[in-house]
């Protein structure tokens, strides 16, 4: 593995969000006396990882496991509690909003849906023109123009198109849209967002090939968050399991697929449909996923877990590097019973 | 042995102001009792109306052009509303997409139980109650006694859909539409649900129209696979041999482009272009300017869904007449 500086890495990253309320939403009456309580949902909990140059790292998890928020995390997009992110070396968490221009054109971001991340009042010219123009104030509307048609025929949408609005396109169209929105101030690093879930079948195909033509082309570096097992098996190098605000597990994706070692992993894995296989054996969970207002205490995923422990329920597992560099937070392998 | 249900020569229509649109052309297929059938298909490809024209849900614009549907005997299609209701809800349950869409968030989950039952059938409350708990259970709901006095947002997506599936169950129907049920749900809660669907069909003998575009859920709970494009069949037959050997061009794009059918990183068999708009469907066969192997007759002439001895299963190709001089 590349052992160089790491294009992005994070370190500790914590992020809760408050949604007590107003103050008295926060009033509780408790044992006759009135109290101030806070509700904090628990997003991050101390994450940490690497993501080098050039690969295709990716985010798996069930909703509500923190996925999406770190993405937005890791782009600026919402202020981190504690911890840090250093692009190329450099923290970019501390930065204020001027000094986080020169990084804004270097990560870029695509998201979900896109029906509701293209500006529906901009034509597809003005929505892929704004970013460079704004970053690069001294370019001329002509050379603009000019790159808008170039990005536009890389992704596959005719440039003659570029005065249409978002709604003349089709769900496919627009994503490619979106992703030539990303390209356009030619980015090393882009953040994927569950890019192809509102996507039909056939377009997915397309537009995953789209991301990896980009990204032999452009020599680009994914973070790729999904839900989807069978995509993240075909385009990752690495890929992290997340499970409430967690990293569970972090591995080559050939070694996490071939041997997934924490239980989740093993159930999540179990649990994708397999083309042609009738009634396939997964491992069914006990319960549901606890709310993350409420963490369970000890390792997250005890509750849940078959192989659990005392142990498991007091002492929080840390990630620690097994054989072929595989990241696994489970006492269960630490001691050998997995 | 008489077919359960028979869907022949079905045509939906949805009128528009510049016209008519057709969503369902021609759709025919059988169901037997305890069969359980896929129909795949992408957006648009007429799916859920087809769907919904099996239980009358077809509402204005839209109309049943013509065709039969058969149920047990009686055309669904001609029924009025009232002996269509002794049917629908009844005989043939419907799950959706949704769950929180589909119970009312300000009514308990007990009341909406009751209430089905008491639309359906002359039961006392405590009856109806003592039903509703039992399929809450069929469901694998735990203290079902106390969550019957719950609200669905008190309850997770997963236990939503179970108990959608619970108010499916309570009036015992012969067939099921599950249209897209397990969409909005994670994986591992996916996995549970579809488990529970081929658990309860099997053991209650209940039909079970799975409505998807998801190819491997397919293949993992039906017997049976109809394949949709732009309204029309264009593979139908048994889901073990489709699988295996896809014969229509579509449908074989369909399964080579799902990620891991390859190599990991390699790029993926994509189908060109996409589904045509419902209003300017291109003459012939509707699929020919997506197709690698399309000829000449492909525009012009509309292939016929035709049934293959030996392939267990109807094609509507052009290619298939030239299979055996190995063009395919």
């Amino acid at each position: 593995m590349n052992r160089k500086t790491p294009l992005l890495e994070v370190t500790n990253l914590i992020k809760h969000f408050d949604i007590s309320g107003g103050f008295l939403d926060r009033i509780t009456l408790e044992k006759m006396r009135l109290r101030l309580t806070k509700t904090v949902v628990h997003a991050l909990n101390s994450v940490s990882f690497s993501i080098f140059e050039g690969e295709t790292f990716s985010v798996v998890g069930e909703s509500g496991c923190g996925k999406s928020t770190l993405g937005r995390a890791i782009v600026g997009l919402f202020p981190i509690d504690s911890g840090s992110i250093s692009y190329r070396g450099e923290r970019i968490d501390v930065k204020n909003a001027k000094g986080m221009l020169p990084y804004r054109s270097k990560m870029q971001m695509v998201f979900q849906d896109p029906y509701a991340s293209l500006n529906p009042r901009m034509r597809v010219e003005q929505t892929l023109m704004e970013p460079v123009l704004f970053h690069n104030p001294l370019m001329s509307v002509g050379e603009a123009k000019d790159r808008v048609a170039a990005v536009m025929e890389q992704v596959g949408v005719d440039p003659g198109w570029s005065s249409r609005y978002p709604h003349e396109f089709s769900g496919g169209q627009r994503q490619r849209i979106s992703i030539a929105r990303a390209l356009m101030v030619e980015p090393e690093f882009i953040v994927a967002d569950e890019p192809i879930s509102a996507l039909d079948v056939s377009i997915q195909a397309q537009i995953l090939n789209l991301f990896m033509d980009a990204q032999d082309e452009r020599g680009l570096t994914y973070l790729f968050i999904t839900h989807d097992l069978s995509v993240v098996k075909h385009i990752s190098t690495r890929v992290a399991v997340m499970y409430l605000g967690t990293i569970c597990e972090l591995a080559q994706t050939s070694s996490l697929f071939s041997r997934p070692r924490h239980p989740y992993t093993q159930a999540l894995l179990s649990a994708i449909p397999v083309l042609g296989t009738r009634k396939p054996l997964h491992i069914r969970l006990r319960g549901e996923v606890p709310t993350p207002i409420e963490l369970p205490s000890g390792c997250i995923f005890h509750k849940r877990c078959a192989f659990a422990t005392n142990r498991c329920m007091e002492e929080i597992p840390v990630l620690r590097e097994y054989d072929s560099a595989v990241l696994v937070a489970c006492h269960g392998v630490e001691e050998g019973r997995l | 042995m008489e077919h359960l249900l028979e869907l022949q020569n079905i045509v939906v229509r949805f009128a528009l102001r510049f016209g008519d649109l057709t969503a369902v052309d021609d759709v025919s297929f059988t169901l037997d009792r305890g069969e359980r059938m896929g129909l795949v298909g992408e957006s648009g490809a007429g799916k859920s109306v087809t769907g919904f024209s099996i239980i009358g849900l077809i509402s204005r614009p839209g109309y049943i052009a013509s065709g039969r549907i058969l149920f047990e005997g009686k055309d669904l299609a001609h029924l009025d509303e009232e002996e269509l209701r002794n049917i629908r809800g009844n005989r043939i349950s419907m799950i959706f997409q949704d769950p929180m869409m589909t119970l009312n968030p300000v009514l308990t989950i007990g009341t909406q139980m009751i209430e089905t039952l008491k639309a359906h059938r002359d039961i006392s409350d405590n009856d109806a109650e003592a039903m509703a708990v039992d399929r809450l259970k069929m469901v694998h709901i735990p203290s079902p006694e106390k969550r019957l006095n719950q609200y669905p947002h008190e309850f997770s997506g997963g236990m939503r859909q179970r108990i959608v599936i619970a108010i499916a169950l309570l009036t015992d129907p012969a067939l099921i539409i599950a249209d897209e049920p397990t969409t909005a749900l994670d994986v591992t809660i996916q996995a549970e649900i579809l488990d529970l669907l081929l658990e309860l069909c099997e053991s209650a003998k209940t039909g079970l129209i799975l409505i998807t575009h998801d190819l491997a859920v397919v293949s993992q709970v039906t017997e049976k696979i109809t394949v949709l494009y732009a309204g029309k069949i264009v593979e139908t037959g048994s889901t073990g041999t489709i699988i295996r050997d896809p014969m229509h061009p579509y449908t074989r794009g369909l399964i080579n482009a799902l990620p891991g059918s390859g190599h990991t990183g390699d790029r993926l068999n994509q189908i060109p272009g996409m589904m045509p708009n419902l209003l300017s469907i291109p003459p012939g066969c509707s699929f020919h300017p997506r197709c690698p192997f399309r000829m000449d007759i492909c525009s012009k002439q509309n292939p016929v869904l035709t049934y293959h001895q030996g392939l267990e299963r109807q094609v509507a190709c052009f290619l298939m007449e030239n299979r055996g001089r190995g063009c395919i």
